[in-house]
């Protein structure tokens, strides 16, 4: 046995008569408390070493503590991006006092439930810059947290299907040469070598080009999460699931403290990062954002071979797709009309979603589809996120990434880290202040990115 | 998939029928106003997890707007009544309350 073995399994698993071991939990769980303790590396010897026993010393990937009285830095949702930011915290800030809560379990958000398409062909400068830092930092993530999110930088287009996108998409071209993003204009024998399956005479909207990013692509979502918990975890932060905060405190107009369903946590900095249910966070905290929740729609079909091996966004009839490892087409659908809170959306949506995408890809016509699902995203005026200082002193929040968050998580949370140890934001955060709406600086992607972004 | 009853004609049928308008009962800060208040009429909608009043119109029908006092989280709709008054009828108040005891009231 390892000589981790006393600490791996924190949860309560059942003796062999069955019965639940709380007091060992409970002492273990005070143990675990006490600070970092150094996980096992992952690597091909690890995994040649349990094939001899059994796989019997495999260890938990994160620890499940008691809170603490109070942490420095207090996280409120343990998403991709929450996790992201107390990562960054702890690397790049040296600050590992951190408490990550969430309500329910970790990742069981929109990171579990996006498409999880990473690209950083965005109009706007300080979109692009952030995008485009994420999906660099996704690019060695793996390495970095040795957890594989098997990223995957198959190339993203997005089709051009009216002269209007042509344009729009030459002038992206343009502008993401100047951000030193890599992106090409590509024609429409281009997007037929590159995936076969896509009819390019469609009768409605005929494909007449795609931007073309081929270091975007895909990533494990939920891999994501665990691998920055699972990091988190080892610098000696507490990962507190089941734990939903109920209330805000404040002294001096200073947060002092989160009310949770696992009693009072102190805290001397809050990070609000809670994606659909900011609104709600808010509220508690004592001010308003110009967010507006609603449910986002996708769906996956039955797994076939490969057949297509790149990401598709088709923004004028509002479908993107791409083939998972498991072989199932996963498709992106449209949002809500209407605020809504419920984590499924209309049935409208998936009806005008496949009717469109059928249309590009005959072929999806003889598909079962076998799962849909909803995820609730919060959307501002402008279709760009909230980085920022709040009115209450202290407080923080990262919100608003509406219907494409999963691709910024690295990103985000590296600039969300860097204005909570710092206190300001810095410059990937800038722009994306929660105050931009009242001073007209918006950062419009709703019309440079058309729809799915 | 939401189920409405339009208040002027009648109508009961699917969100497809209608267009929704957002937030019912704007306050409207125009030209001349404070900025946090032009910023509140422009940009900060209420976004509440559970009751909430949102405007709608008959797009494929009468054409007519009305309003809607709708739950968020369960997606019951609890009335629906015409547009032309500036806040919710002591009715649907009831109505709701009696639904939700717990809500907040309107404000």
């Amino acid at each position: 046995m390892s000589v981790f073995a006393g600490t791996c399994r924190l949860q309560a698993w059942p003796d062999r008569a069955g019965t639940p071991i709380e007091p060992q939990r409970a002492v273990r769980r005070a143990a675990a408390t006490e600070g970092a303790r150094r996980m096992k590396r992952y690597s091909v010897f690890a995994i040649a070493r349990e094939a001899l026993r059994q796989h019997k010393g495999w260890e938990r990937a994160w620890a499940s503590p008691l809170p603490r009285k109070s942490y420095d830095v207090v996280i409120v949702g343990a998403g991709g991006h929450g996790l992201a930011t107390a990562y960054y915290l702890g690397k790049v800030f040296g600050i590992t006092n951190v408490a990550v809560l969430e309500k329910g379990w970790l990742g069981g958000g929109n990171t579990g439930r996006n498409t999880t398409i990473i690209r950083s062909n965005y109009l706007q400068d300080p979109s692009a810059a952030i995008y485009e830092k994420a999906r660099g930092l996704y690019e060695t993530l793996s390495q970095e947290l040795n957890y594989n999110i098997m990223f995957s930088p198959r190339g993203v287009m997005m089709l051009a299907q009216t002269e209007h996108e042509v344009r729009g998409y030459l002038r992206t071209e343009r502008a993401n040469a100047l951000q030193g993003v890599e992106t090409r204009f590509i024609g429409p024998a281009e997007v037929k070598k590159l995936v076969p399956i896509i009819r390019l005479d469609g009768p409605r909207y005929p494909v007449l080009g795609a931007l073309w990013q081929e270091r975007a692509g895909t990533a494990r979502h939920d891999a994501v999460a665990w691998g920055y918990a699972r990091a988190c975890s080892d610098m000696g932060m507490h990962i507190i699931q089941n734990c939903a905060v109920t209330g805000v405190e404040a002294v001096d107009g200073k947060v002092s403290a989160v009310q949770t369903t696992q009693g009072d946590i102190g805290c001397k900095k809050l990070g609000i990062v809670v994606a659909g249910h900011s609104g709600a966070l808010a509220d508690m905290a004592g001010f308003r954002l110009p967010v507006e929740s609603v449910a986002l729609q996708a769906l996956v079909s039955e797994p076939i071979k490969p057949c297509m091996d790149v990401v598709v966004m088709a923004n004028t009839v509002h479908g993107y797709m791409s083939q998972s490892d498991k072989g199932e087409m996963v498709i992106g659908g449209g949002a809500d009309h209407y605020n809504n809170y419920t984590q499924r959306g209309s049935w409208m949506h998936v009806e005008e979603t496949v009717r469109a995408l059928i249309e590009t890809f005959p072929m999806l016509s003889r598909l079962k589809m076998l799962r849909q699902w909803g995820g609730i995203v919060d959307m501002t005026g402008d279709r760009s996120p909230i980085i920022s200082k709040t009115p209450l002193g202290n407080c923080f929040i990262n919100c608003g990434w509406g219907t494409g968050g999963f691709k910024a998580i690295p990103g985000s949370g590296w600039a969300m880290a860097e204005l909570i140890a710092k206190g300001e934001p810095g410059p990937l955060s800038e722009a994306f202040s929660l105050y931009r709406f009242r001073e007209g600086r918006f950062i419009d992607e709703s019309v440079a990115a058309g729809v799915a972004h | 998939m939401l189920l409405l009853t339009c208040p002027h004609c009648g109508v009961a049928a699917e969100e497809t029928e209608f267009a929704n308008g957002g937030e019912a009962h704007l306050k409207r800060f125009g030209p001349g106003s404070e900025d946090a208040a032009f910023e509140g009429y422009m940009f900060n909608r209420k976004n509440p997890r559970g009751v909430h009043f949102e405007r709608w119109r008959h797009a494929y029908g009468c054409g007519k707007w009305f309003i809607a006092a709708r739950c968020t989280v369960t997606l019951e709709v609890f009335a629906t009544y015409p547009a032309q008054v500036s806040e919710p009828p002591k009715d649907v108040i009831d109505t709701i309350k009696a639904r939700r005891p717990q809500w907040g009231g309107w404000a």
